[in-house]
């Protein structure tokens, strides 16, 4: 597959030669590290049983560092890969390469894998700047994160995929893809716990991707070990959303 | 049909094309042979571009037979793609797309690609080599666009609207390039607006109107089956001229001021200069304009160059 490596290192450059879009893929997560770990630091009340419930037993950013990884990979997934998509179909771009004969699998392909590098350099930043500024924990599974991480870079490729497959116009997106991205992050573990959401909140939350992502990630990070639940869901949520991704792509 | 008819370059027959209620094409027909420049033309909206999109293999048609290099370019799309060439009318590449990547980047997706700094030279591009498509042209773009459907040394090339956005002196080293891509066996199917293109590059031409091919010939069939008429023109203040519609052939005659325009048909500069040195006169400037392309597109499609 020459042209999927060709095409992405291509679309890796035009991605550098625009820094802004580069850094707003970025900015989010890092802005939510800077809020929280500022607000509720780092510390454990070992008396405060509450405390304990909410936050599963660790600090705060200890809580929260899995999430940011899983926030990186929701901004690549639900802004910047279907953004760019969209907008290549708007401009005509898409048509032009299917009169070139590149294959789908070409096209896609290259934007899986620019959005999955992205999402590994903004993810492995997070948790540099967690440990160096505010101490984070380390993964108590480095294998179990991994793979964890791995296989939320693929649903959120494949959300992505699909959100770049329906959505019309680059503005589509814009609403649509932001829109779905904050929800996200507010409710799917990577802002206020899920402890303290209300039942309401908590049903929504179940329905995101992000949160299922979340759960995994954190509890291989945290000790608990794997989650073949959380797994299953996310493996079926990738499946299905890339799916329904090649089913419904439109060239123009 | 003749069975033979398929192993043309291009072979349509009936083509139909609805997008919705509008029928885009209704029952077009037509071949084109190996080796020829084909020229498409006729006003907007009458076609022209749909069917080219249909033989792209872009479209799918909605009945009617199709073959491309004797391929249907609808089920055969990836035995076809990597043999043909596509300039299109409306499309873009990404902004910050280089020139020389582009170029590289096309000719990866093809087995059996050209040199792309060949066709940089070619099509005066080499100074923009490291330009980002934002910054092109028009021009420019137009020439990239066009460098880019060769890329892949195709058998067949479609140029759907390739002048546009090119000055007078950039169109005409483009008609030579054209030209010279001909030389070296490929077939070129040519949409365009500019008759003075179609009639200076096109062997054949067919003349769209309102989805269907109303006309097809070369150039100088076309005109004289559709705009045989003659025009001779002089300048004179001789009040009287009325005698002129005696002339063998003469069927009008129109002035304003001392300007005189005489329409007909067969010999009528003859005619009309005779007429007029019998009567004394003897103007300067008596000549005939000869009927373009143009004029005979106007007589098919009772309109002006789209």
């Amino acid at each position: 597959m020459r042209g999927v490596g060709k095409l992405a290192w291509i679309e890796t450059k035009l991605f550098v030669r625009e820094p802004l879009a580069l850094l707003f893929a970025f900015a989010f997560p890092f802005f939510m590290l800077f809020v929280l770990a500022g607000v509720f630091g780092n510390d454990v009340d070992p008396t405060d049983e509450e405390n304990l419930r909410v936050w599963r037993g660790v600090g705060p950013t200890d809580y929260y560092i899995s999430t940011y990884v899983g926030l990186v990979m929701a901004s690549a997934g639900l802004i910047t890969l279907p953004l760019r998509l969209a907008s290549y179909r708007e401009t005509g771009v898409l048509r032009r390469f299917r009169a070139a004969g590149v294959p789908l699998g070409v096209v896609l392909g290259a934007q899986v894998l620019v959005a999955i590098g992205m999402a590994i350099i903004g993810a492995a930043g997070i948790v540099v700047a967690g440990r160096a500024a505010y101490g984070a924990q380390m993964p108590e599974s480095w294998p179990l994160v991994l793979v964890g991480s791995a296989m939320g870079l693929a649903m959120f490729a494949a959300i992505g995929l699909l959100l770049g497959a329906i959505l019309p116009t680059s503005r589509a997106v814009q609403g649509a893809g932001l829109t779905l991205f904050i929800v996200m992050m507010m409710i799917s573990g990577s802002g206020p716990p899920r402890e303290v959401l209300t039942t309401v909140m908590q049903t929504v939350s179940d329905g995101l991707p992000l949160t299922h992502l979340n759960l995994l990630v954190q509890d291989a990070w945290l000790g608990f070990g794997w989650n073949t639940g959380q797994a299953l869901v996310v493996v079926a949520i990738t499946v299905v959303a890339g799916f329904l991704a090649v089913r419904f792509f439109r060239w123009e | 049909m003749t069975l033979a008819s398929p192993g043309r370059a291009v072979f349509v027959n009936q083509l139909v094309k609805r997008y919705g209620r509008t029928v885009a094409v209704g029952g077009a027909s037509l071949e084109v042979e190996t080796g020829e420049i084909f020229g498409i033309i006729g006003p907007n909206g009458s076609g022209k571009t749909t069917t080219v999109e249909c033989l792209q293999g872009l479209r799918t048609r909605d009945s009617g037979e199709v073959r491309v290099l004797g391929l249907d370019p609808q089920a055969q799309r990836n035995a076809l793609r990597h043999r043909i060439g596509s300039q299109l009318q409306e499309s873009a590449l990404p902004e910050r797309l280089r020139v020389w990547e582009a170029l590289d980047l096309f000719a990866a997706m093809s087995p059996h690609s050209r040199n792309w700094r060949e066709l940089l030279e070619e099509w005066d591009l080499t100074e923009k080599r490291d330009t980002a498509f934002a910054d092109l042209s028009g021009g420019q773009r137009q020439r990239l666009f066009v460098a880019l459907a060769l890329v892949n040394e195709p058998e067949i090339v479609f140029l759907d609207e390739m002048a546009t956005g090119l000055d007078p002196a950039a169109r005409r080293g483009a008609w030579e390039l054209v030209r010279q891509v001909r030389r070296r066996g490929t077939t070129i199917v040519l949409v365009t607006h500019f008759m003075d293109e179609a009639e200076e590059l096109c062997d054949r031409i067919a003349v769209f109107r309102a989805g269907t091919v109303v006309a097809l010939g070369t150039p100088p069939e076309l005109v004289a089956r559709y705009a045989g008429r003659s025009l001779v023109r002089f300048t004179d203040n001789t009040e009287d001229l009325d005698w002129l519609r005696d002339c063998p052939g003469a069927e009008e005659v129109a002035r304003e001021g001392p300007r005189v325009e005489v329409r007909g048909t067969g010999p009528l500069l003859a005619h009309v200069g005779a007429a007029l040195v019998a009567h004394g006169i003897a103007p300067a400037d008596l000549r005939v304009e000869r009927a373009t392309l143009e004029d005979a597109f106007m007589a098919m499609t009772g309109e002006g160059a789209p």
